[in-house]
């Protein structure tokens, strides 16, 4: 499949991201929203270190040029999930605090 | 003999300098006697070197001495050293500077005695600060110590003319002799930068060295500038209506700075410039016009005043003119020897009118004075003699420096001469009306004054008496060719500063200059006779009518400089301070405060707490970055338009 393919999925899967997290207002949804981007941007970098391999492969048989960003990714899950237990456990506060997850009740910042 | 005492001449000053640190720092420890006897005994010091100097000066083959001090100011080309000049016209300064002055300062002792300790003190410390600035200013060795004494006396006036400060008119005063001498400095100034950048030096002999290196409109716009200075300094028209309102200082600083010695700087200045002014026969004509015009307008207006220190203030005025008169036309040992007199008679006449106003409880009015001759014997003998030294009556002192001048005068112009001798008439009868007003006829203050009148302490007679004997004796020392060839000892001492100067009374015949003499003193005797007997039997109460209200308002010059000078002045300030500086300065200054203030009550709207909001202006800015950063080559132009 040609990489642009890949580019367009993951510019859609951004853009719904960012327009979730800019619309909704439960804060479980533009969580999940941030997720959305943060995985857009790891399919992208998937698909850019395949095309790399691919391209090396063609030149040099046994290559493993552009491998490496293939193992990165499941790094970046590991720590997305990290990050998803921190983020829910705040949502869950929030909850206890406001009984409401409306981030528009979080508007003490002002002043 | 050598250097001996020229050597010390930097003592001169120094005793003055001292006597002012102590009395100006211990005013408020040190006991009245302790300051009368610093103020004056540093003065005494300063004259018994000034003495020294001049015997060894006076000595046949005595070549100008320069003492440096100190590199001053030393700016690549440029070397002002700090350097003084001992030669024959700076040591007889010193001496009627500091001899004069030392009367004054025992006279000042008694007559201010009334003052509080502390005010006594500042009294002194300022009188020793005058002093010291004019022997600056006639010791410096360049244009530019002189200078430094220039503005020192002109602060010392400033601050002696306002000493009583609780008064606000003499506040004015001070500040009208201020601003007036500051005029006249600006021109001196201009001077002293315009010899610099032609010739880079300001050393008065380097000067007249090289003085030929002058083009005639250079010299001419230089001793014009100068003359500038000299007009403010020395009370000329038009900068001459600051000295009588000086009168309302203390009466022995009038006698001291606004008639002796600080008025005279600009001749003393002139006869320094004697060199330069012969250079430039266009400035002498308009000093010696300026001289004849001052001393006449003067003249007529002291006919008609009242007060007894504004008459002596406006015969000052007219006696500088004479002084410029004689600048003018040439007759610069003259003018010196004028000023020597004058500085006697003038002292003297103060003197006496302090004495008299001490004994009056502070009545200065000479229409409430009369009779004062049985109360005040020493006081009236004085004022007396001194009156006839004015009026230039021979022996006396003013009649040999008036007929000097005049002389030069009629060879010079017959028409200053007849304005000379019309203007000494009136300067004998003048005198003689305030003579008569003050000390003949029959008392007409209050009963509560003329209980209280008595002579002055010794400590205010004994300089009188001394000046008085010098005021008759003064004028020997420039006896006139006519009377004895060969006599005029000023002139011996001044010939090595006085280049070339073409004295008059040489050229004129001695049948001639007997006739000028033997009408001046005509003159002079029938206005004093007339005022004698008119004034003494009946003084002039009565406001006067027509010209004489004329004169006894100025000739309404005050008016006029407040008209054409002082009112148009205030109105143009008062629209820079209601227009430019209000709607103008102020509306940038607040419209930027006003501006910053908008912005930000605007701004602050975006933080509106929606963490939404926050979110919507992040992405907007990463979007904007991301165009600036991937399309930003595009935009080149624009920043560097900015950029520049």
């Amino acid at each position: 499949m040609p990489i642009t393919y890949y580019i367009t999925l993951s510019i859609v899967l951004f853009c719904i991201g960012v327009v979730g997290v800019l619309t909704r207002r439960n804060a479980i949804i533009i969580f999940m929203c941030v997720e959305l981007m943060l995985n857009a941007v790891n399919l992208l970098l998937v698909a850019f270190s395949r095309m790399h391999n691919n391209i090396a492969l063609a030149r040099v048989p046994a290559s493993s040029a552009g491998i490496d960003s293939q193992l990165f990714v499941f790094f970046i899950m590991v720590v997305a999930a990290a990050e998803v237990c921190v983020g829910l456990s705040i949502i869950v506060m929030m909850y206890r605090n406001t009984h409401s997850v409306d981030v528009n009740f979080l508007n003490r910042l002002k002043n | 003999m050598g250097l001996g005492m020229a050597k010390l001449v930097y003592l001169v000053p120094l005793f003055p300098l001292i006597g002012f640190l102590i009395n100006g720092l211990g005013r408020k420890f040190l006991s009245k006697s302790l300051i009368g006897l610093i103020g004056s005994g540093v003065i005494l010091a300063s004259f018994a070197v000034s003495l020294g100097i001049f015997f060894e000066v006076k000595q046949a083959g005595f070549h100008p001495v320069i003492i440096t001090l100190f590199d001053f100011i030393k700016v690549s080309a440029f070397n002002i050293p700090f350097a003084f000049q001992v030669d024959h016209l700076s040591s007889l300064f010193l001496l009627i500077i500091t001899g004069v002055g030392f009367l004054i300062h025992i006279y000042s002792t008694a007559y201010m005695h009334e003052e509080k300790t502390e005010h006594y003190g500042r009294y002194f410390a300022y009188l020793n600060l005058f002093v010291f600035s004019m022997l600056f200013l006639v010791l410096g060795a360049n244009y530019l110590i002189m200078f430094i004494g220039w503005e020192g006396v002109g602060l010392c006036s400033y601050l002696l003319i306002g000493y009583w400060f609780k008064n606000n008119n003499y506040n004015y005063a001070a500040r009208k002799a201020f601003v007036m001498n500051r005029i006249g400095d600006v021109g001196f100034l201009l001077a002293v930068f315009w010899i610099l950048s032609k010739l880079g030096t300001v050393t008065y002999q380097e000067v007249f060295a090289k003085s030929s290196a002058f083009s005639t409109y250079e010299v001419t716009g230089i001793t014009m500038l100068l003359f500038v200075g000299a007009m403010g300094k020395s009370a000329q028209i038009p900068l001459y209506t600051w000295l009588p309102d000086a009168m309302a200082g203390p009466t022995p600083v009038s006698a001291l700075i606004h008639a002796a010695t600080m008025v005279t700087a600009g001749i003393y200045m002139i006869v320094r410039s004697n060199v330069l002014y012969t250079m430039a026969p266009a400035t002498q004509s308009v000093v010696a016009l300026i001289g004849l015009a001052t001393a006449f307008l003067a003249a007529t207006i002291a006919l008609k005043q009242n007060d007894i220190k504004k008459v002596l203030a406006y015969s000052t005025v007219s006696q500088l003119g004479y002084m410029f008169l004689g600048l003018g036309v040439g007759a610069y040992t003259g003018a010196v020897f004028h000023v020597m007199t004058h500085a006697f008679f003038k002292a003297l006449l103060f003197l006496g009118a302090g004495s008299v106003i001490h004994a009056m409880q502070n009545q200065q009015d000479i229409r409430a004075m009369g009779g004062l001759k049985k109360y005040m014997p020493v006081t009236h003998i004085t004022f007396l003699l001194a009156c006839l030294a004015i009026s230039g009556i021979p022996p006396f002192s003013g009649f040999f420096s008036k007929d000097e001048i005049l002389a030069a005068a009629y060879e010079n112009n017959k028409f200053f001469w007849i304005v000379g001798v019309i203007t000494a008439g009136m300067t004998a009868f003048y005198m003689f009306r305030l003579y008569a007003m003050t000390f003949l006829g029959h008392f007409r203050g209050t009963h509560d004054q003329e209980h209280h009148l008595h002579e002055s302490p010794s400590a205010m007679t004994i300089p009188l008496i001394i000046l008085a004997i010098l005021s008759v004796i003064g004028g020997f020392v420039g006896i006139p060719e006519v009377f004895a060839p060969d006599a005029h000892a000023l002139q011996h001492f001044l010939s090595p500063v006085i280049a070339k100067s073409d004295e008059a009374s040489e050229t004129l015949s001695h049948s001639t200059e007997m006739m000028l003499m033997a009408v001046s003193v005509g003159i002079a005797l029938i206005a004093i006779i007339y005022a004698w007997t008119r004034f003494s039997k009946k003084p002039e109460i009565a406001e006067p009518e027509g010209a004489g209200k004329f004169f006894a308002n100025k000739w309404y010059i005050d008016e006029l400089y407040n008209t054409i000078i002082v009112k148009p002045l205030l109105s143009l300030a008062t629209i820079f301070k209601n227009v430019v500086e209000k709607s103008g300065i102020d509306a940038v200054v607040n419209g930027v405060g006003r501006g910053v203030q908008y912005a930000g009550r605007q701004i602050r709207l975006m933080q509106s707490g929606q963490v939404g909001n926050y979110i919507l202006l992040m992405v907007l800015s990463i979007v904007l970055m991301i165009i600036l950063i991937f399309y930003g080559n595009n935009l080149n132009p624009v920043f560097n338009y900015f950029s520049k």
